[in-house]
């Protein structure tokens, strides 16, 4: 499984044509067939940008946790940025994307701030959570994302639903949803894709299979040879490419956005990429055999081979790069400066806005400010609490 | 006004709100050409198209999520499950994900997921069950279970208008049985606000959906044979439940009895025996006492759901035993 992951490189396909693709780094020559091939010099130096954040803002948030102030646990998308940004890349500003654990990148394509993760993060109360949840947990459908929840698969049957409504109003726009290659395992992203697969909701479904859920490999996951082929099931086109090439990522996605934009309903497209750090920071990846993250990480750095792509390829030059690496430490640097400064949330804010209405719970008595609660009415004649009383009244 | 049944006021205030809101569609299992199960849905999908009114595949975990996702986008989601005990499929959605949403993300979800509920129809353990007290547990979704045709009408329309997700059980030994005339004009109860069902002095029945009707017959029974005055207090809703309804009536009668139809372990009435506890122990003349279902699966054959389901003979036994505590 692994050796063909690594074989299954460059453009998509339709199933059919597993195994013929160019392997990573060995560039498929960019033709008027591929979207990519539309993308002014500015754009593809914009997708080393995002590709770039998202990796530095993740080095960032390590120093932090190590400091412990990240409150709690550390999610990263090591290896994995090209196939979370050059995805997100392919929707316009309308659309709505569900994103994962992997996917900070898809966010920052779509709008979050490195500031509102740091924040987020570290539990400060004007983080997009104001405190109550974790990591990349949040969304804004305004800038067109939705928050996640961590059962796996359930933003499918959800992602369902916004297309659904856009179908349904008749609103010129495309959702986009993550599952990981674990997510596929589960009854809702089953329902989800069929549910959406029968309506012709204007849906991509993106399976990211970077090799471990968790601490289990994809063969542990599922007796298909590929994620991919589960399309045929649903009766909906699927198709592969390679994650970790940002412009093949983006080609694919740009493609399934069109189909569905166009009124093609789903699509479902596997990534292939890796997981070069744990589940999370504390995962000590025991399960993984030896010098395989070393391969990836050496062969097959998603920003690596774009770098040298955009040098070689495309003639930018290096200090063009360097200035977006200058850009993106000193933005990372400032948000820091920012979230680090911002206040914890208020104990109280914990009980506001659970319903619309009403609009916040009341504490327990033992928590009021003021102490007991001292309006406890009791029936004429009851002046204490003890039995003694009760009898003589 | 002519009487409507149970079933047809929920069916009235569905046309009615699909009408008045645009927004408002229906999702669910054989709801649109075939009008549903217990054809609730009948005609809605002949008047407002397959595209309000879609019949989905078996998913309960893809129509609740599909709903949730609708309701971000502004929609107005209702969702029939065939027969509520259907509802666990859906738990994790309804709980994990649509119960927390507005408070970790801020995005609503007003939604409705309604369904035949309850027993006492030889339905046996899959068509039968009363499954609200683990949704009533869970902060976030609000639940609601009418006796009343009128209150079915009343309290659905103010589910469909409620900004959060409401469960509206509907049961469905009532569906036919019951009929009254419905109020004047647009009819809406307020979701978590009780009902008085029978005026009393001596002590209180509290209660909701089909054994509202049975404490009603023993309230009857009780002032025949025994000249008790029984006080019924019809809850309606359940998440939030109505405090003010319940101190008052134990204030006002000093005695309670709580009956559910659910099971008895972990069920609303503990809850209810609980506030009560906290709230106002000192006006309590006898201990507050529980007819609940057995804490088992419910059976098929007649002998065996009669003995588990409560009964007017086991309102009627356990209320006179509290009136002379």
């Amino acid at each position: 499984m692994k050796e063909r992951r690594k074989e299954t490189g460059g453009r998509s396909s339709n199933g059919a044509g597993r195994g013929t693709q160019a392997a990573p780094g060995r560039r498929v020559p960019s033709s008027n067939l591929f979207p990519s091939s539309l993308l002014s010099r500015d754009q593809l130096l914009e997708l080393y940008y995002w590709m770039r954040l998202t990796r530095t803002l993740e080095e960032r948030l390590v120093a932090l946790y190590r400091q412990t102030k990240v409150v709690g646990g550390l999610f990263r998308s090591l290896g994995q940025e090209a196939d979370a940004v050059g995805s997100a890349y392919a929707l316009e500003r309308r659309d709505i994307l569900s994103p994962l654990i992997r996917n900070l990148g898809s966010m920052l394509v779509k709008g979050a701030r490195p500031v509102e993760i740091l924040k987020q993060y570290m539990a400060k109360a004007d983080s997009p959570t104001r405190g109550r949840e974790l990591n990349i947990h949040f969304g804004d459908t305004d800038r067109g994302f939705v928050g996640q929840i961590s059962p796996l698969g359930d933003m499918v049957p959800v992602m369902a639903g916004v297309t659904l409504s856009f179908r349904m109003r008749r609103e010129d726009r495309v959702g986009l949803v993550y599952v990981g290659d674990g997510a596929t395992s589960t009854g809702a992203f089953h329902e989800g894709i069929n549910f959406a697969a029968v309506q012709r909701c204007p849906l991509v479904v993106i399976v990211e299979n970077n090799g471990y859920a968790y601490s289990t490999p994809t063969s542990r996951q599922t007796a298909a040879l590929s994620f991919v082929d589960k399309a045929v099931g649903y009766g909906i086109p699927g198709v592969r490419a390679d994650g970790n090439d940002v412009l093949a990522t983006y080609d694919v996605t740009k493609t399934a956005v069109d189909r569905a934009r166009s009124g093609g309903g789903v699509t479902l497209v596997e990534l292939m990429t890796y997981r070069r750090k744990g589940h999370a920071e504390h995962d000590n990846q025991s399960y993984v055999p030896a010098g395989e993250i070393e391969r990836w990480e050496r062969e097959n750095d998603p920003i690596d081979r774009y770098s040298k792509r955009l040098l070689d390829e495309f003639d930018f030059d290096g200090r063009q790069l360097g200035a977006v690496d200058v850009r993106v430490r000193d933005e990372v640097d400032a948000a820091t400066d920012e979230a680090e400064k911002a206040a914890p949330p208020q104990a109280l804010d914990a009980l506001e806005g659970i319903y619309a209405d009403p609009p916040r719970a009341q504490p327990h008595w033992y928590r009021e400010r003021n102490g007991v609660v001292t309006s406890h009415e009791r029936p004429e004649g009851w002046g204490t609490f003890t039995a003694t009383t009760k009898a003589d009244a | 006004m002519p009487e409507i049944t149970y079933l047809d006021a929920i069916r009235e205030a569905l046309f009615e709100e699909m009408e008045r809101d645009a927004d408002v569609f229906c999702m669910g299992e054989d709801i649109g050409a075939y009008g549903g199960a217990f054809k609730v849905t009948e005609g809605l999908q002949a008047k407002y198209g397959e595209q309000r009114v879609i019949d989905t595949p078996i998913s309960e975990i893809g129509i609740v999520g599909a709903a949730a996702g609708a309701a971000h986008m502004g929609m107005r989601p209702i969702v029939e499950m065939q027969f509520i005990d259907f509802i666990a499929n859906a738990y994790d959605m309804l709980t994990n994900y649509v119960a927390t949403a507005r408070y970790r993300a801020f995005l609503p979800c007003p939604m409705v997921v309604r369904g035949p509920s309850g027993g006492y129809v030889r339905g046996g353990p899959f068509h039968s069950q009363n499954p609200e007290a683990g949704f009533v547990h869970t902060p976030g979704l609000k639940v609601v279970y009418p006796a009343t045709a009128a209150d079915a009408k009343g309290l659905f329309k103010s589910a469909i208008r409620d900004d959060d997700c409401v469960l509206f059980f509907e049961h469905k030994y009532l569906y036919r049985r019951i009929k009254e005339e419905m109020p004047a004009g647009d009819h809406l109860v307020p979701i978590g606000k009780a009902r008085t069902a029978r005026e009393g002095s001596d002590l209180s029945i509290i209660t909701y959906a089909a054994t509202v009707w049975k404490s009603l017959e023993a309230a009857e029974q009780l002032e025949k044979d025994d000249g008790l005055s029984v006080e019924v207090i019809d809850l309606r809703s359940l998440s939030p439940l109505d405090d003010d309804a319940i101190i008052a009536t134990v204030r006002k009668t000093n005695r309670v009895l709580i009956v559910h139809e659910d099971t008895r372990t972990g069920g609303v009435a503990g809850e209810i025996a609980a506030r009560i506890n906290e709230h106002c122990f000192e006006w309590l003349d006898a201990p507050v006492w529980r007819v609940t279902a057995h804490d088992v699966p419910l059976p098929y054959a007649p002998q065996l759901e009669d003995f588990v389901l409560p009964q007017t003979a086991d309102i009627v036994s356990v209320a006179r035993r509290l009136a002379a505590y």
